[in-house]
């Protein structure tokens, strides 16, 4: 008797604006579509750098604002677009059983100070000293709040009033994936029946950039296709993201007299210790399932690849396998547009796949390997597929309404 | 075919089979039990880093670990998982039937990492972060960067102990234990699992740990005699003492457990969260937010606060913490609040942060099995305004069947759990 879970509010901030119709716009109306990128900014790293907001018009207060570093910012502007989106700003008795789960890794350091920690701390003859003494004069109090990841959802309790139960997951893109799973699972078994999910990620920050660099995963100069990228060598361009979704259970929707941008099946997270072939297996047990629940269904893919060599040559592999199969259709590689988004990948592409269904069209593509033909159909319904970066596999099925 | 045990609400009920812990006190629940009970304090002088120019200089760190992983909160993780799933003699040696629930703090490189980076790269490159992205690339020293993964404590704990799917590296600051073992409830609940594996660890005791929370006047700076820095409840508290631990729950749907003759050590009868919209370090000052989470606790509990025999307190020693706390307390639970013994293990492990919810409820059950609550040390200047029976200084030989855990954490956290002896 599980209840249905339906879509009904959407935020979305990228390098290619801000709501629904700039991304429907700039990925679906735009022929070509044209990805937004700075290459200069972070090189050798190029970055789909965020649009600018105007973080007032989401988060009026300047001492709320100045709580926040930009990571934060963002994630509490577009929990608001999500929030207006589905008609529950403002809407104290709901806010009040709306239902937290964001996707958060940690917040900016301030790179001045380890600059000038840096710098110094070679050439004191106390390091450890010289370090506890920078920190306690030059980091700012509120910086430590800025760097919980927890503190997205603080401030969108905070600025917006949702107050319901409040979860946040860690784990890069799995972290997403199972944000989206729980409340699913959640508001299907009766235990919640509106939830905020999503998460948000900078680009333009360096210290996120270190992570990527240390890893071996960043990819250098201009994008180029991420299907063509595992012959290169392999590397993920990070974007900045911010996504956010409004799940809903049918019946509370039904109430108010919500119509929803489409209706969220199955979410299924899973993992494997990536030894070749290892994520193909996961996968594999999960589109079955997906693909049983999709029916008779046309089904379209968006996939999360980013380029990274080895999750991204299989993914390729397998999907290539499906599409011969005629499992299914027409697959789209978001990070071509959005860049690798990490905490924000899963949300971001499910709520691209539910406005899709919505506009009943499906997205162009950039992609110039020949993988990505244009659709000569839209699709019935759409498969969200993330991989991690490092771990984990995630995949999910929207359906029309 | 046994009849189905439910809750008030017809769900399944959720049991504790397994339990594990590391603290500064010691490994495993046997060494923590009787530390607690003798009153004994794990906080002491820093001696891991140097402690110039630091205004708090003690905390309950753990310093008698081998840790093999370079991760310390993966290796205490580790034995208080592994501890729990021995003690509760579910499935086999790396084959954990059910999902891992893990409350971790944020990852980052540390700053010996983040020299040993810089000094090795080109000079001529100005920029820190440009300087250390470039000998980062170059080393391509994959294992360090997985450590800072945020799913890679968990991904490890995953490997290690084989529990099934995909596991959720969680946080909700100092709420965090007690958020595990809601996901763990909540999938119980759903019938989705027999078991869950929910797990929090945390060794945060780096300088700049301490400086951050320095900053937020959080800390204790009562240096001078270690053991007696924390001292939730009394007057003169001034702040937590931060501290590093662990501790590790099989939960189990009651009637799996009883099937396979596992022993139910108790059962979760309630769990409730909410997020306080009032501020980002400080509670509502009309408590709201807090008394609101203790009501949908005992109505999700299906119980009135008059059955609780025992409170166990977030009591972190702040003065803000500990005056909410009771304030909030007195509203749900009216005149009998003061003749419900309520202690803070917190005064003598100090605060485990992202783990403390989870050691709690450990010490929540133990408490029941054992007929003795562990006291609230360090309590020797009463204060007028928090009129509570602490079980001040010394542990208490007492009966209780029922006991009320409470979280609350930065970000406007706020967690509490019922746990009883039986189900209802």
């Amino acid at each position: 008797m599980a209840r249905e879970v339906w879509i009904t509010g959407i935020g979305l901030t990228s390098s290619l604006g801000e709501g629904t119709e700039a991304h429907w716009q700039a990925i679906a109306v735009a022929d070509p579509p044209r990805p937004k990128v700075d290459a200069t900014s972070f090189a050798p790293y190029a970055i789909h750098p965020m649009v600018p907001l105007e973080f007032e018009k989401q988060i009026p207060k300047g001492g709320d604002r100045r709580q926040m570093e930009n990571w934060q910012r963002v994630g509490t502007y577009t929990a608001g677009l999500a929030l207006d989106d589905a008609g529950i700003s403002g809407n104290t008795e709901i806010l009040a059983n709306t239902n937290m789960v964001v996707a958060a890794a940690g917040g900016e350091r301030d790179l001045m100070v380890d600059q000038t920690i840096l710098e110094g701390v070679g050439s004191a003859p106390q390091p450890a000293e010289f370090i506890n003494e920078r920190l306690s004069n030059d980091l700012r109090p509120t910086l430590f709040l800025a760097q919980l990841p927890n503190l997205v959802a603080g401030n969108i309790a905070i600025v917006h009033k949702v107050t319901g139960s409040s979860r946040t997951f860690m784990g890069e893109e799995l972290a997403s994936v199972s944000a989206v799973e729980i409340a699913a699972r959640r508001i299907a078994a009766d235990q919640g029946d509106v939830f905020l999910v999503g998460g948000a990620i900078l680009a333009e920050r360096k210290d996120v950039l270190l992570v990527l660099a240390g890893a071996g995963w960043g990819w250098h100069g201009d994008p180029v296709s991420v299907w063509a990228r595992p012959e290169k060598g392999g590397g993920a361009t990070l974007g900045s993201v911010g996504a956010f979704l409004v799940l809903e259970a049918r019946e509370h929707a039904e109430k108010r007299g919500r119509t929803p941008y489409a209706r969220l099946g199955t979410v299924l997270s899973g993992r494997s210790r990536r030894e070749p072939g290892q994520a193909v297996a996961v996968a594999t047990g999960q589109f079955e399932t997906l693909r049983r629940e999709a029916g008779d269904r046309s089904l379209g893919v968006l996939s999360g690849a980013t380029g990274i060599l080895q999750p991204t040559r299989e993914e390729r592999d397998w999907l290539a396998g499906l599409k011969a199969e005629g499992a299914i259709d027409t697959v789209r590689a978001m990070p071509n547009m959005l860049g690798a988004s990490v905490e924000a990948s899963f949300p971001s592409m499910v709520a691209l796949a539910a406005l899709s269904l919505s506009k009943k069209a499906f997205y162009r593509s950039i992609d110039d390997t020949g993988f990505e033909p244009s659709a000569t159909t839209v699709p019935d319904a759409i498969a969200v597929n993330v991989w991690g970066s490092w771990r984990g596999e995630g995949m999910g099925l929207v359906l029309p309404a | 075919m046994a009849s189905k045990v439910r809750d008030s609400r017809g769900r399944p009920v959720v049991a504790i089979t397994g339990m594990g812990v590391v603290s500064s006190l010691g490994v495993g629940l046997d060494e923590n039990w009787s530390a607690l009970v003798a009153g004994r304090s794990g906080i002491k002088r820093i001696t891991r880093f140097p402690t110039e120019h630091l205004r708090t200089t003690v905390a309950g760190t753990i310093d008698f670990i081998e840790d093999d992983k370079g991760d310390l909160k993966l290796a205490i993780g580790e034995l208080a998982a592994d501890e729990a799933v021995r003690m509760a003699r579910i499935g086999t040696p790396g084959d954990f039937p059910g999902p891992l629930y893990t409350a971790i703090p944020p990852v980052e490189l540390g700053w010996a990492a983040r020299r040993r980076l810089y000094d090795a790269g080109d000079p001529g490159i100005k920029d820190a972060y440009d300087r250390m992205c470039a000998v980062a690339e170059g080393l391509n020293d994959r294992s360090q960067f997985e450590r800072v993964m945020y799913g890679y404590v968990s991904e490890k704990l995953a490997d290690r102990f084989g529990t099934k799917g995909s596991p959720i590296s969680l946080t909700t600051a100092c709420a965090s234990g007690a958020t595990a073992i809601q996901l763990g409830i909540e999938a119980i609940r759903r019938g989705e699992a027999a078991a869950a594996l929910c797990v929090g660890t945390d060794c945060s005791v780096t300088a700049e740990e301490v400086v951050r929370f320095s900053l937020l006047t959080a800390l204790s700076t009562a240096n001078a005699v270690p053991e007696e820095a924390a001292k939730p409840f009394s007057k003169n508290r001034d702040g937590f003492v931060i501290a590093e631990g662990a501790a590790a729950l099989v939960l189990e749907d009651y009637d799996a457990a009883v099937a396979r003759g596992a022993e139910v050590l108790a059962v979760i009868r309630g769990a409730a969260d909410q997020n306080d919209d009032f501020h980002r370090t400080r509670a509502k000052p009309d408590g709201s937010a807090m008394i609101d989470t203790l009501r949908q606790t005992f109505d999700d509990a299906g119980m009135h606060p008059d059955e609780i025999e025992y409170i166990n307190a977030h009591g972190t020693g702040t003065p803000e913490n500990d005056k909410m706390e009771c304030f909030s307390l007195e509203a749900v639970f009216g005149e009998r609040l003061r003749g419900v013994p309520i202690s803070s293990n917190k005064s003598m492990i100090g605060h485990t942060l992202t783990s403390s919810g989870a050691l709690e409820a450990v010490f929540s059950v133990k408490t029941m099995q054992s007929g003795i609550i562990p006291p609230t040390i360090n309590y020797k200047v009463p204060d007028p305004t928090i009129n509570l029976d602490v079980v001040p200084n010394q542990a208490r030989k007492q009966k209780v069947a029922t006991v009320l855990s409470n979280s609350f954490g930065f970000g406007g956290q706020n967690a509490c759990l019922i746990i009883a002896a039986e189900p209802a």
